[in-house]
């Protein structure tokens, strides 16, 4: 790709207009129906706007990342299982540790404690998968869809051998919303999250060229195996910080990056990420916004974006984008 | 059908080895003779006898063994194993034996070996119906809230078809992706209503198969599914021939879409029922057909046997883990056949790596 004014000009402008949309949502949801009691509002929404961020933020930036480095546009993190595997560490930690042990440790530290075992997990996971090479794309689809299928069986399995009020914590921490995050949490969250862009952000260029695909970005002096790694370690902080906050969200990911990947047609990261995380942040917002002032509905948003995102993914296999 | 049964020795061999297309399961080089694969088969029927039996000794309450053979020694023990042992041990049977032709009848329409009723939406849309009768018509019997959730679970399996025709470049194992995430929107859809009415708990009740709570007068409907799945045997030498194509089966004087329908409802029947009276059962149309073809091949009628008893036996073993595990209490079979079944179903992904897409 030329690095031509002309050419630069489009996605930026893009970019442009999709912030502006984002900033609006945040900007109406701030302050719609607020009634005056601007000191009990703002606080109170600046939690769930900032949670919604992080959130669009994690899941935008994980789903592109991982579908660069698999090269495949259908395939991500949370269809790959990550998320229900969340779930079963959570699960198995209360089930080895039970709930008192759990309360009585410091939310911060469990917290950056699972999302480090999901990295060793999500590493393991991901160099059985992958580094075999030649295996095809539908045989990693479908296997981590039935992986996802097994985390979650034994999720259940565990939770049926966990006593009923112990039960009750757990589903707890599954069904978080945006309505109620935890300020702790949402602080971990946020620290993690720049922990792992820091990381992340020396490799978007190397995400260019690994996105012509592996014998290339070889070619052209791309450390492969290592920049994988380091892009799927950032992956998993992601995922976790997604899961923790809000929950599995399955098809949200792939929604968001396929729309920016056709919004602002350019295939450089620099582009393509902040416009999936505006979207992110669009949908998650204007969502909700639609929600609760349209149809009073509350909290029911991660099952629409699972409707809504299961037809795009059925859509997008329709018009053959899984080669 | 006036076709003898497998078992006639004088009955020729097929000429033909009819396989799924795209993915190709090793078939064995020579079909054992007919006297030798019924003496096995009833090798097998006798070891579901004896896990059936097992099935009966275990639970809360003592039941000694010897109740069986002398019944009137045993008051208490014989109460128990009237209403609340044989009745469940017979729904697992009937529901296995059931689900695991479902799954084989599934495999013949799609022409693909990874589908069943749970990874092609069936079960999903089947209970997305019952939350539709349980809201909209709350007063219904039983059978007709099965009648309701089996026209749902028809159009939900239809409209897989329709997809699976729709996707270019269709690659057999794209085909269960399909399916699941199908049964992944129909869930959300049923999930979001359920929350709406405050079901959410009724509805986890329901879609996870679960035994524990079978006893006389709440089961029977199982026999429907078991009819059915008789329906399915006498019918079967269709269905081998859908599974060649649909030029073949039209080349045969047969009509394609009829034979397409007449599954297709004995699936989403068979679905319905066991979904309406114990919950969803994963796994098992996929793992049980998959071994019994790589014993006796893809011919139906000689394969449904295998299927139902193999079937029967899987629940029957499922259910018994999920007893032993943690007594007194109990684990839903549908989590342990889903924990099983998904190791069962990688293991049969992974170890054909090299074949399979």
């Amino acid at each position: 790709m030329s690095a031509s004014a002309l050419q630069w000009e489009a996605p930026g402008r893009r970019l442009l207009l999709l912030g502006g949309l984002a900033l609006f949502c945040v900007v109406v949801f701030m302050t719609v129906d607020a009634g005056g009691r601007w000191d009990f509002v703002l606080p109170f929404r600046a939690r769930k706007v900032a949670t919604v961020l992080l959130v669009g933020y994690a899941i935008a930036v994980s789903t592109v990342l991982f579908q660069t480095v698999v090269e495949n546009r259908v395939l991500t993190p949370a269809i790959m299982g990550f998320d229900t595997l969340y779930l079963l560490l959570q699960t198995s930690l209360l089930f080895f540790l039970g709930s008192r042990t759990l309360a009585s440790l410091d939310a911060r530290l469990l917290f950056t404690v699972e999302v480090a075992i999901m990295a060793v997990f999500s590493a393991a996971l991901h160099r059985w998968l992958f580094e075999g090479g030649r295996r095809s794309v539908h045989l990693l689809l479908l296997t981590g869809v039935v992986l996802g299928v097994l985390f979650r069986s034994l999720s259940s399995f565990l939770q049926r051998l966990i006593a009923p009020g112990e039960f009750d914590f757990l589903q707890d921490r599954f069904f978080a919303s945006f309505n109620n995050p935890d300020p702790d949490l949402l602080l971990v969250s946020a620290v993690l999250t720049v922990g792992a862009s820091v990381l992340g952000f020396p490799l978007l260029r190397a995400c260019d060229v690994l996105s012509l695909g592996r014998d290339v970005a070889i070619n052209l002096g791309v450390d492969h195996r290592r920049t994988v790694s380091r892009l799927l370690a950032v992956v998993a902080v992601l995922v976790s910080v997604s899961t923790a906050l809000v929950g599995p969200v399955t098809f949200f990911g792939l929604l968001v990056a396929n729309l920016a990947h056709g919004l602002v047609r350019s295939h450089r990261h620099v582009h393509v990420l902040p416009a999936a995380v505006f979207l992110a942040v669009i949908g998650l917002l204007g969502g909700q916004l639609v929600l609760e002032r349209v149809f009073s509905f509350g909290a029911n948003l991660r099952v629409i974006i699972e409707f809504l995102g299961g037809i795009m993914f059925i859509s997008l296999l329709m018009r053959g984008a899984l080669r | 059908m006036s076709t003898p049964g497998p078992d006639s020795p004088s009955l020729p061999e097929p000429g033909f080895t009819p396989r799924a297309p795209a993915v190709s399961l090793p078939q064995p080089a020579q079909p054992p003779a007919n006297g030798g694969a019924l003496l096995r088969l009833a090798a097998a029927g006798l070891a579901v006898l004896v896990l059936a039996g097992t099935s009966l000794l275990i639970g809360v309450s003592d039941v000694p063994w010897d109740a069986l053979l002398a019944p009137a020694e045993h008051p208490r023990a014989v109460q128990v194993l009237i209403i609340s042992r044989v009745p469940r041990t017979l729904s697992l049977m009937l529901a296995g034996m059931s689900l695991a032709v479902a799954g084989l009848i599934m495999q013949m329409l799609a022409r693909n070996r990874f589908v069943e009723p749970f990874t092609a939406g069936t079960a999903e849309s089947a209970s997305l119906g019952l939350l539709a009768v349980t809201l909209l018509a709350p007063g219904l019997p039983i059978l007709a809230r099965t009648a309701v959730a089996a026209g749902f679970a028809m159009a939900g399996t239809a409209l897989f078809l329709l997809i699976l025709r729709r996707i270019p470049l269709r690659s057999a194992l794209v085909v269960p992706v399909v399916g699941l995430v199908l049964g992944a929107i129909f869930d959300a859809a049923t999930t979001f209503f359920a929350y709406r009415f405050s079901l959410l708990q009724s509805l986890m009740a329901w879609t996870t198969g679960d035994f524990s709570s079978v006893l006389r007068g709440r089961y029977e409907l199982l026999w429907g599914a078991f009819v059915l799945t008789v329906v399915a045997y006498v019918v079967a030498d269709r269905f081998t021939v859908a599974g060649l194509g649909e030029a073949f089966t039209t080349n045969l004087g047969l009509s394609h879409p009829r034979i397409v329908a007449l599954g297709l409802s004995i699936v989403a029947m068979v679905t319905a029922v066991v979904v309406a009276t114990v919950g969803m059962i994963p796994f098992i149309g996929l793992v049980v057909p998959n071994v019994v073809s790589l014993i006796v091949g893809d011919n139906a009628r000689r394969s449904i046997p295998w299927v139902a008893v193999l079937g029967a036996g899987f629940v029957l073993l499922c259910d018994i883990v999920g007893r032993v595990v943690r007594q007194p209490y109990e684990i839903p079979v549908g989590t342990v056949a889903g924990v099983v079944g998904s190791l069962a179903f990688l293991h049969l992904l992974l170890r054909r790596n090299g074949r399979v897409g």
